[in-house]
């Protein structure tokens, strides 16, 4: 029987160093990694294989800890520990800084496009989420929003897949959402349950659901409760905790958009893939069965994944070991 | 009690109680074959962290009982590898640049299967949680040895005295 989740392959992208992050373009045909050799890096197929289109080092003073596609794919921006964010207009035959972003106070963690392409996110250990109006073709970005509902470090910031609400996930152990409300910006919803850093969220394609991973070792998954008088608040539940899988802190998070799969990077090397089990009925228990686990996908620490937008069970993962692996997910019979 | 330079702030532990250092290693026959693999144990661990500069004091980590035999475990079939630091006083400020350096210290000296662990002591700080978690998230212990300043602490810490 066929391993469900087999490795196609893997290259040293961010060699003596650490690969901290990776991002699809939005048409599958590159991918971007940064890491803590303040680059970026983008892939592109090659034969079977993939191989470095561009190296982007001139940018970024320290590590680039996150990277980010416009939705119409010709910029990408990339968020450093040396306080700014870079965005990149890609070329024919490479890509150039249009804008460097300054304002956080120091290490920025997380940058994110909406899918408008209006709108872009930065989020940084000064406690802050800055929300930034794009001007594509003058590529000017002006800050219109600074949010400080989180009282620690904000690790990580992702935009819904059709709508302007933000999430972000802090080193206070929670997840916090917003909205655009009569020109400024607030904070919608706070979710609560995790014990410990939320390292990483990602929303489910309908954008109904969230998936959040954490330093506590587990993932939760939250759903937005319907109705409630159309009053300003969202509310959002948590209907499922997937503990027990994982012996170390879970560094990213990832919702396969192509149907209803999530996988995850695992500190402790592993690779894990979740099918949910049961159909989702109106009032049906939610639950998530374990489809697919490389116990040492990475020799080191798993830092981050990514499935592809376009090709079914393509995922990329990339760790400490500075290496991306590709790996192949086939659903298991009987799930 | 050693002076402090002009204008230095005062030390908040003036006058800290001094342990005798453990001796040195004995090397085992088996130690001496070459054809042998020799398992990393506790005590190979406390060897490394044991000679750590105090950032106040002109002493070692062992002398002052911060870091003491009993309170490194190591498991070398898992790869993992964690150690219980003990600050002087319950309200040390130095206790994050205690443990940074810890960590630092094994970081550079074990194979990069290593998982490690720097907590405090259970019960002997104050702000024990908060500083078990800043050592913990190595996003920020990243970060932190990006800083320059910071750094030369580190290595102070790590230093040999002359």
């Amino acid at each position: 029987m066929p391993e469900a989740l087999s490795l196609l392959c893997r290259v040293s992208a961010h060699p003596e160093s650490r690969c901290w992050a990776l991002a699809w373009s939005p048409s599958g045909a590159l991918l971007a990694s940064c890491g803590g050799d303040r680059a970026v890096r983008v892939w592109g197929r090659e034969g079977s294989g993939w191989a470095c289109r561009a190296v982007l080092a001139d940018g970024h003073q320290r590590t680039v800890r996150r990277v980010a596609w416009s939705p119409c794919g010709q910029f990408l921006a990339s968020a450093s520990f040396d306080g700014t964010t870079c965005v990149w207009r890609r070329h024919e035959h490479g890509f150039e800084v249009v804008a460097t972003l300054e304002g956080h106070e120091n290490e920025v963690k997380s940058v994110a496009w909406a899918p408008s392409g209006s709108l872009l996110a930065t989020c940084s250990r000064d406690k802050s989420v800055w929300v930034w109006e794009v001007d594509e073709e003058e590529q000017e970005f002006e800050c219109v929003s600074v949010l400080s509902a989180h009282s620690q470090d904000v690790k990580h910031v992702v935009w819904h897949p059709s709508q302007e609400l933000l999430a972000s996930a802090s080193y206070d152990d929670t997840v916090r959402l917003y909205r655009e409300d009569e020109d400024d910006w607030v904070c919608c919803a706070t979710l609560e349950g995790h014990t410990s850093t939320v390292w990483a969220v990602a929303w489910e394609r309908s954008g109904q659901r969230l998936v959040s991973c954490s330093d506590d070792r587990t993932l939760r998954v939250w759903q937005r409760s319907e109705g409630h008088g159309g009053g300003s608040e969202h509310s959002w539940q948590c209907v499922c905790t997937l503990s027990g899988y994982h012996g170390r802190s879970i560094y990213d998070v990832a919702w396969c958009h192509l149907d209803g799969r999530g996988g995850h990077g695992v500190r402790r090397r592993r690779r894990a893939v979740f099918e949910e089990v049961s159909p989702v009925s109106p009032g049906s228990p939610v639950t998530f069965g374990l489809a697919a686990h490389v116990p040492r996908a990475h020799a080191q620490d798993a830092n981050g994944v990514a499935w592809h937008p376009r090709e079914p069970g393509l995922l990329a993962s990339c760790g400490d070991d500075g290496d991306i692996a590709f790996w192949q997910y086939q659903r298991p019979e009987g799930l | 009690m050693v002076a402090s330079g002009p204008g230095a702030a005062p030390l908040e532990n003036a006058n800290p109680l001094i342990y005798r250092r453990s001796g040195e290693r004995p090397v085992t026959a088996r130690e001496e074959d070459d054809e042998l693999p020799d398992a990393i144990d506790d005590r190979e661990i406390f060897d490394l962290i044991r000679s750590i500069n105090d950032p106040e004091h002109p002493l070692t980590l062992e002398e002052l009982n911060v870091v003491e035999q009993m309170r490194v475990k190591v498991d070398d079939a898992q790869s993992t590898v964690s150690v219980e630091f003990t600050p002087t006083i319950p309200h040390c400020s130095m206790a994050t640049l205690i443990g940074l350096s810890i960590k630092v210290k094994l970081l550079r000296s074990l194979p990069e299967r290593f998982k490690l662990d720097v907590h405090i002591t259970p019960g002997t700080h104050a702000s024990e949680h908060a500083v078990n978690k800043q050592l913990a998230d190595k996003e920020r212990v990243a970060a932190a040895l990006e800083n320059s300043h910071l750094l030369e602490v580190v290595n102070q810490c790590l230093s040999a005295r002359s």
